[in-house]
């Protein structure tokens, strides 16, 4: 436990007066996946909101190197990139904007042509210059993928980050985790999709207390 | 840091330049605004020039409102304000950045506007000057405070109302004593006691909005 990069000590959520959960511990080291899975309102957003630290526990809390997060915000955020249900893409910038402003906002250099490169893998390479207003809802999923990819961070948080993408897609970014994972990155997820995940360490957290039907990760 | 100020800045510059009619409905809700007033009170010389210096500012913090409520809405809305509170660096830079963004694309051009509408006030070209010379010390304390209302209200149903509400009167001082120096110039009194004040509420303003207006993003994301 010690050793655990990131670690959960007792955490409970609340929305308004409901408890989603209480007493919720896990630790998940270098090179593991962390599904999340669990009914829809069953408080998995929230709990991946508590681990970004946007926002704060009922009780418990999260620690990142075995500090709580709440104590070490700039050092904890240069490490972990979060992607949400909302991408985060801005619709009158192109994909190369985005990807440049979003580097400058973490505080790095921008390096175009890695930029490039990386939107031409994710199947990007006939929108470049297209403001992102006019690509399709997976399109600008696989922009932010791209600057999920840019962050260069250890820890991804990824909250239904299959939903709009074409198989082809899905298969690319079972292939981006696992990449992850074995350079020694850590991913916390969520999905409803079944994942392909040979080789991975995989710990599943159900969250609430409706039980779901095992989810096919061969 | 400064980079990070840097990057917040062009972005919104940038995003601005990409939507101008947004920009220039503010523009042109100022000079509609302004020029109501003459049509409404009469041509008299001597009334205008009374009344110029307050209707002016009074439209150019109804100007700034009107762009307020979607300083961080826009941003919320496609998700990338909290990849923006989520980076390694102070969410105050954050909110600095975007209230000084907002000052540039929004502030600016009423600096640049309200002589002329001075003129049609019969305004004497000092009061003019001095007018121009609260507004650039008075609309940062606008987009400031505006900024803690936007942060406040973001995310509310009706929050443009709300945000109206909470952030008018917080204006009132830069109003009175932004009309007031002018005011004082024609009356030969002087605009300095005036223009001091001004002065040091937006010292105030830009050493205590940020944060509050910081603290209130965090909450309103929660």
């Amino acid at each position: 436990m010690p050793d655990a990069l990131l670690s959960v000590h007792d955490l409970a959520c609340a929305r308004g007066d409901r408890l989603l959960f209480k007493g919720m511990n896990f630790a998940l080291n270098s090179g593991e996946l962390l599904l999340v899975q669990g009914g829809n309102g069953q408080g998995k957003t929230s709990l991946l909101r508590l681990l970004t630290g946007l926002s704060s526990p009922e009780e418990g809390e999260v620690r990142w190197r075995g500090e709580p997060i709440r104590g070490q915000r700039e050092a904890y955020h240069a490490e972990m990139v979060y992607l949400g249900h909302a991408n985060g893409v801005k619709d009158d910038l192109n994909p190369v904007e985005n990807l440049r402003f979003a580097d400058g906002l973490q505080g790095r250099a921008f390096d175009e042509a890695r930029a490039i490169v990386t939107l031409e893998r994710l199947g990007l390479s006939r929108c470049l210059d297209l403001p992102c207003r006019v690509l399709s809802f997976g399109q600008r999923r696989r922009v932010a993928l791209s600057a999920l990819l840019l962050a260069g961070a250890i820890l991804w948080i990824l909250d239904e980050p299959l939903t709009g993408l074409d198989i082809h897609a899905v298969a690319l970014m079972e292939g981006l985790i696992r990449d992850h994972l074995s350079a020694g990155g850590m991913v916390v997820a969520t999905t409803h999709q079944a994942l392909n995940l040979e080789g991975v360490i995989v710990q599943r957290l159900l969250v609430g207390n409706v039980a779901i039907p095992e989810l096919a990760v061969d | 840091m400064y980079r990070f100020l840097l990057a917040v800045l062009r972005r919104d510059l940038t995003l601005a330049a990409r939507r101008r009619g947004d920009w220039l409905i503010a523009q042109f809700f100022f000079v509609m605004v302004a020029s109501l007033f003459p049509l409404g009170v009469g041509p008299e010389p001597a009334m205008l020039a009374r009344i110029g210096p307050g209707v002016l500012w009074v439209a150019a913090t109804l100007a700034s409102l009107l762009s307020l409520s979607r300083l961080f809405a826009d941003d919320h809305r496609d998700g990338s304000l909290e990849h923006m509170v989520l980076s390694p660096e102070p969410t105050v830079l954050l909110v600095l950045g975007k209230s000084l963004a907002h000052w540039l694309i929004y502030g600016i051009p009423l600096l640049l506007i309200a002589p002329v509408l001075g003129l049609q006030f019969n305004l004497s070209w000092e009061a003019i000057l001095v007018l121009d010379l609260s507004l650039l010390l008075g609309t940062p304390i606008l987009s400031l405070l505006g900024g803690v209302g936007a942060a406040l209200t973001l995310g509310l149903r009706g929050g443009g109302v709300l945000l109206t509400l909470l952030i008018l009167p917080l204006y009132v001082p830069a109003l009175i004593f932004g009309a007031g120096a002018v005011d004082g110039v024609m009356a030969g009194t002087g605009a300095e006691a005036h223009l001091s004040l001004l002065g040091a509420f937006f010292v105030l303003s830009l050493m205590i909005a940020p944060w509050i207006a910081a603290a209130a993003l965090r909450v309103s994301l929660e």
